[in-house]
């Protein structure tokens, strides 16, 4: 029977039925950071168990960590108390459990969903979990990646697998050429747009297209990232020549293995007589840059379109956009051009690469942030990101503008941090999640793409990004 | 595996939040998130909506200015087991926190149109019942709950609710269920598959070697 990559990727990990009808799935790598690992270790102790396969459990402290460290930085260096006591619970787990950790003070920490794929821990074809729901963007090297919940976590860890349900599969096909600006960051926030935030619960979405085809591995993560906010755990791309080209660069695997792993590779496609249950087909030649103006991902609309008005919404929608708009300060606003903004953030696990700053940096070059922006800031999402980028003299860039170059970590994308909004603030943002009070308590999140947030940073408004 | 009989059966009040998507930020926000507990999450559940002023991890209900227009501040919701809402409640992050936090403030069942995935399967595991119901049983259930306080009944083993004269069947996997009535550790049952785990191991280990280059 024709298979879909999903339902190969389920084949292949698949260990058992269980009597409960659910099935158990072999675990390849886990990923675990500060906020949802202490709870997972503290079960593991109290059953007395270990890690299941150390080699498998990769971690680093992104959620909570400070973006302005400099050099003599260490975990004592953390001002919140209760903060410090989560990154100095995740070293303590990692040492006496012997797990492989990227602490704060390596070179090599940052956000985990971007130092997994740039360390090369992820490689095409594994199943992949992580105590975060943007895990999904490791599914951009055809990859089975979802996040779990702490108890699973602890699971994970004790034995080396998951119990699930089989999802159902959704496919997405993006075709034609982005206009002048149009990056991944507007085609999936158009897409959520269209299908809504429960587009996709219950499916693994795979992603494919002429559109896919031709992009970056980082564009590939940014569109698998934001499966979940449309949501689907699973966002998948089959592995192709530009994977396998990444993995190459990245991971450390020798030439035999690598070649023998490659030809494995390259049979992680959907058959070409699979079906799936859902199919959306997307011309993304007419798309233009998106921006959202509520409180959901999914209320997202053309960077000059018109806000919604609840008074000529659909009856069961009027209410939401009625509290969407109130919390979000729109006020008689028409248009998103037409809002000024206090505040640019850069960064998070969907766009702080380095495609993600090279974009921002050469929208910025040789100009300046606007009067009226308190504050833009440039959160590279790991310590290779930032080298790079310094090496290429982005952050001279950034800096010459009148930005904030930082430290790696999560940061303004949901504020465990110091780097939050006071309230009212509204933020020009590159993350993936406008709830409300997610950048801080009352704080108003636009997301876009970071190209439209680096020139909201120079124009103190959102315009025209072709 | 001892039978919790008085878990077959929720009963009691019924609050109701009238919108969509209440995503897990909503449910408790990252602030809490610091903690390293598993309990004692009570006091932060909706907390945006709930209180006035900005919290922080340890600054109990007490200490803090209550919006007094929030239902869960108002008598007799203030006491609700049961939770009604719109669509896709708890989509976006994958925090089990949100979970413990309704747990903690003493809900035992949410009822949705529809649920965010890691969501629905966190709340299994902290015997909290995610009910699925039709838009339409949604919609009469918020105009039954609406004029005078309600209370409701659910009957985890007949897989039904009733308040007042009205009753709804809804559907949920048995597996799950049980999850709750047994309160059963996932972690225990999957290791008594230990040797099947172990053959999977060693096969993989030796069919696709890359995978375990890094160990």
């Amino acid at each position: 029977m024709p298979k879909t990559l999903y339902d190969k990727l389920w084949k292949e990990h698949h260990i058992t039925t269980l009597n409960s009808g659910e099935s158990l799935l072999y675990i390849d790598r886990h990923y675990l950071h500060e906020v949802t690992s202490p709870q997972a270790f503290e079960g593991l102790a109290k059953k007395d168990l270990t890690p299941w396969r150390l080699g498998a459990n990769i971690a680093t402290p992104d959620h909570n960590v400070p973006t302005e460290r400099g050099d003599s930085f260490n975990m004592d260096s953390i001002d919140d108390e209760i903060s410090k006591i989560q990154v100095v619970e995740l070293d303590k787990n990692c040492n006496r459990f012997g797990i492989k950790q990227f602490d704060i003070t390596s070179n090599n920490q940052g956000i985990v969903h971007v130092i997994g794929p740039e360390l090369g821990y992820t490689l095409p074809g594994m199943t992949i979990v992580c105590g975060d729901s943007h895990t999904s963007t490791h599914g951009a090297f055809g990859c089975l990646a979802m996040g779990i919940g702490t108890s699973e976590v602890e699971h994970v860890l004790a034995t080396q697998s998951l119990k699930v349900s089989k999802l159902k599969n959704m496919h997405v096909r993006f075709d034609g050429k982005p206009q002048s600006g149009v990056t991944s960051k507007d085609i999936v926030l158009y897409l959520i747009g269209k299908i809504g935030t429960a587009g996709g619960n219950g499916h693994a979405i795979e992603f494919s297209g002429s559109y896919i085809d031709s992009i970056s591995m980082e564009a590939r993560m940014t569109i698998c990232n934001m499966a979940i906010e449309a949501g689907a755990k699973v966002g998948l791309i089959a592995p192709d020549k530009t994977t396998i080209e990444y993995i190459k660069e990245h991971s450390n695997l020798e030439d035999d293995l690598f070649n023998r792993a490659k030809d494995h590779w390259k049979t992680l496609v959907t058959d070409k007589d699979a079906t799936y249950d859902k199919e959306i087909h997307i011309d993304i030649s007419a798309i233009k840059s998106q921006v959202t103006w509520g409180t959901s991902p999914e209320m997202v609309v053309d960077f000059d379109a018109n806000i919604p008005n609840p008074d000529n919404a659909p009856e069961e929608k009027k209410k939401n956009i009625q509290l969407a708009k109130e919390y979000m300060g729109i006020g008689s606003a028409e248009k998103l051009t037409d809002l000024k903004f206090d505040k640019v953030f850069i960064g998070s696990c969907t766009n702080s690469r380095i495609e993600d700053l090279r974009e921002a940096a050469q929208a910025v070059k040789g100009k300046h942030i606007a009067d009226t922006i308190l504050e833009a800031i440039v959160v590279p999402g790991s310590g290779m990101v930032k080298l790079q980028a310094e090496a290429e003299g982005l952050d001279k860039i950034f800096q010459n503008a009148g930005f904030i170059w930082r430290d790696p970590g999560c940061s303004m994308c949901l504020g465990m941090n110091p780097d939050q909004l006071k309230p009212y603030e509204r933020c020009a943002s590159t993350s993936n999640r406008n709830f409300e009070g997610r950048q801080g308590n009352l704080g108003r999140t636009h997301l876009m793409s970071p190209l439209m947030a680096a020139l909201t940073a120079i124009n103190g408004t959102v315009s025209n990004p072709s | 595996m001892k039978l919790q009989g008085n878990e077959l059966q929720i009963n009691g009040i019924i609050a109701s939040i009238d919108r969509d998507n209440i995503d897990t930020d909503q449910i408790i926000p990252t602030e809490y998130l610091k903690s390293i507990k598993k309990f004692g999450f009570e006091d932060y559940l909706f907390d945006g909506w709930r209180y006035l002023d900005d919290g922080k991890l340890g600054v109990t209900k007490d200490q803090r200015q209550i919006n007094e227009k929030f239902v869960l501040n108002i008598s007799p919701y203030d006491k609700a087991t049961i939770l009604l809402t719109r669509d896709n409640f708890g989509c976006g992050s994958s925090r089990e926190h949100a979970v413990w936090a309704l747990r903690d403030f003493g809900i035992k069942a949410v009822i949705a149109s529809s649920f965010g995935d890691i969501f629905y399967n966190n709340c299994f595991k902290n015997g909290v019942l995610p009910i699925q119901l039709s838009k339409e049983q949604i919609e009469d259930l918020f105009k039954l709950s609406q004029d005078t306080i309600k209370e409701i009944s659910v009957s985890l083993d007949a897989k039904k609710l009733s308040i007042g004269d009205i009753e709804y069947k809804f559907s949920v996997e048995d597996n799950l269920l049980e999850r709750i009535i047994y309160g059963l550790d996932d972690v225990d049952i999957t290791l008594q598959d230990k040797e099947l785990i172990k053959d999977f191991e060693s096969n993989r280990i030796k069919n696709k070697p890359w995978i375990f280059a890094n160990d």
